[in-house]
């Protein structure tokens, strides 16, 4: 099932949550969702839920409009809010059998769904345990199962990964990723490096508006605008150096981060001349080129140069 | 299995596991048959095979303690969250309020059905009569629900329990007592209008083995508005 955004909007009093939001997620498709707290990242998601009403504009699932028919489609929807609310004094088999027949699956596949689900999420020797005795991970992982109880279409998981160890968070994301091949998932985070070992696509927004849509690498080739290399030059003078580097064509700037052992960066149009140009320089001088290693964009600075205005 | 059904089992079992059923029962029990057969006007002093004097005591322990049930139901989701969970599922508003009106409906048959050794010990002790013992219970269980969709509501706009707990008391006051009051003070038709928004009236006539149309009508219209009211206040969610 497709989830289509056109232009959603949502103010709460005066204050505006989210301003003319549109964009569009496929079958098979995992979309990361990041934002500054308060972006309104949460807010886009309550109404992909139908938890609290759509101010302007609406969101189709699989055609259908969840302003009009919300109630049908919620079976459609697996849903992990943010802080990750449980009842506390059921024992986890009991929650999740509540939620099986909330969500109508017949009697006869509950058990089939329960012992599925208790197995799919590790949760085998905390089953009998309430949920106000387990640890946040567990807690974590109950709440996921309960969002896939129902085995929906479509999961929209409000910060997943939260309070796990790194070894829970490896697991989660390697579900969630297994899970994308055939549902259509949308999960908010500002782990960074999460999105990028999870999802297919980013969406980044920013005071309630879209500020970057498009994958990792293309949201780096946008950003990127100049190659960044680091060099290490080894039988030279560091003054000598400073000059040549700077007459280099294609160069736009360059400042040592460690004269004395030689090491430089430097700033370049893309395209690779500088580094061609550098090499030449190298042989020409005999100076001894040791290191030449060109710097990425991280995420997170884009995601910073996109947030902070 | 209908939602409503589901929700009113989870609520129910949330009674018990909780302990806040057995302290229901072990107060509404210890304080009814305290005052039918121990002390004050009992039957013994009456003298008389009714149970008149449980049906009092009734009236007045449930006036306090359904507050204290109903005071949890969504003020306490609200707090945790756990509300959105459950709107989220493929339930709707409405069933979610009627579901948690159900199982405190329930949880108060449950309780008066602990009772019933009174009306037959009566029957061993003299020749009460069944039909008006009938009628009495049938109003206990009327009065539980319009204090139940009332606490509902209560429970409804605060996400603070004790809030919801003194509102609940507040209004289901007006009903209990303070309409009895007011309308001696006034005459004709606004006496009249007071006189029959008092709970009191209704449920006495139904004490003494009468359920008149009127009484039902009066009691089916303060649950629907209450039950209305609270998924009125759940989806004010949906408001800006």
């Amino acid at each position: 099932m497709d989830i289509r955004i056109e232009h959603l909007s949502k103010s709460y009093g005066a204050q505006i949550a989210v301003e003319d939001v549109s964009f569009e997620v496929r079958t098979g498709e995992i979309l990361g969702f990041l934002g500054p707290n308060g972006a309104g990242k949460s807010t886009t998601m309550k109404m992909i839920t139908g938890y609290i009403g759509i101010g302007g504009g609406d969101v189709l699932i699989g055609g259908k409009s969840v302003k009009h028919q919300g109630q049908e489609l919620k079976r459609h929807i697996g849903y992990l809010p943010e802080h990750n609310p449980l009842y506390e004094e059921m024992p986890v088999m009991d929650y999740l059998e509540f939620c099986a027949e909330l969500q109508g699956i017949p009697r006869v596949h509950t058990a089939v769904r329960l012992r599925q689900m208790i197995r799919e999420c590790s949760l085998d020797n905390e089953k009998h345990k309430k949920i106000g005795e387990l640890s946040k991970g567990y807690r974590q992982r109950v709440g996921l199962a309960q969002a896939m109880i129902h085995d929906p279409e479509i999961l929209i998981l409000d910060e997943p990964t939260t309070g796990l160890d790194p070894n829970q968070i490896i697991e989660i994301r390697k579900l969630i990723r297994e899970l994308g091949r055939e549902k259509t998932v949308i999960l908010s985070t500002h782990i960074l490096p999460e999105v990028e070992a999870t999802c297919d696509r980013i969406l980044i927004i920013n005071k309630g508006k879209i500020v970057a849509d498009g994958t990792a690498d293309s949201l780096r080739r946008q950003a990127a605008g100049q190659e960044v290399l680091q060099v290490k030059i080894e039988d030279a003078f560091g003054s000598d150096v400073d000059q040549a580097l700077h007459l280099l064509p294609g160069v736009t700037s360059c400042s040592a981060i460690d004269a004395s052992s030689g090491r430089w960066e430097m700033r370049a149009v893309p395209g690779g001349i500088a580094r061609r140009e550098l090499f030449q320089l190298c042989v020409e001088r005999r100076w001894v080129l040791t290191e030449l290693i060109p710097v990425e964009t991280r995420l997170e600075d884009i995601f910073r140069n996109l947030t902070l205005n | 299995m209908s939602p409503v059904w589901v929700i009113a089992r989870r609520e129910l079992a949330s009674f018990f596991d909780s302990l806040i059923a057995y302290i229901l029962l072990v107060l509404f029990l210890g304080f009814s048959g305290f005052f039918t057969w121990l002390y004050g006007s009992d039957i013994f002093m009456v003298g008389q095979a009714s149970l008149q004097s449980f049906f009092n005591v009734a009236y007045w322990t449930l006036f306090f303690f359904i507050p204290a049930l109903t005071m949890r139901l969504l003020a306490e989701e609200r707090k945790t969250g756990t509300i959105e969970l459950l709107l989220t599922k493929a339930v709707s508003d409405r069933q979610v309020v009627l579901g948690k009106f159900l199982a405190t409906l329930l949880l108060i048959a449950i309780v008066l059905l602990f009772t019933l050794p009174y009306p037959l010990t009566l029957a061993f002790l003299g020749r009460p009569d069944f039909g008006q013992i009938f009628c009495g219970y049938a109003g206990l269980l009327l009065l539980s629900a319009a204090y139940t969709s009332i606490g509902l509501y209560a429970s409804s706009i605060t996400s603070n329990q004790i809030v919801a707990f003194l509102a609940a008391l507040f209004i289901s006051l007006f009903f209990h007592l303070i309409f009895g009051m007011l309308s001696s003070q006034f005459s004709g038709l606004t006496g009249e209008v007071i006189d029959y928004l008092s709970l009191t009236g209704h449920f006495e006539s139904m004490a003494r083995g009468v359920i008149d149309s009127a009484d039902l009508i009066y009691i089916l219209t303060i649950v629907l508005a209450g039950l209305q009211l609270a998924g009125f206040s759940l989806s004010k969610r949906n408001l800006d």
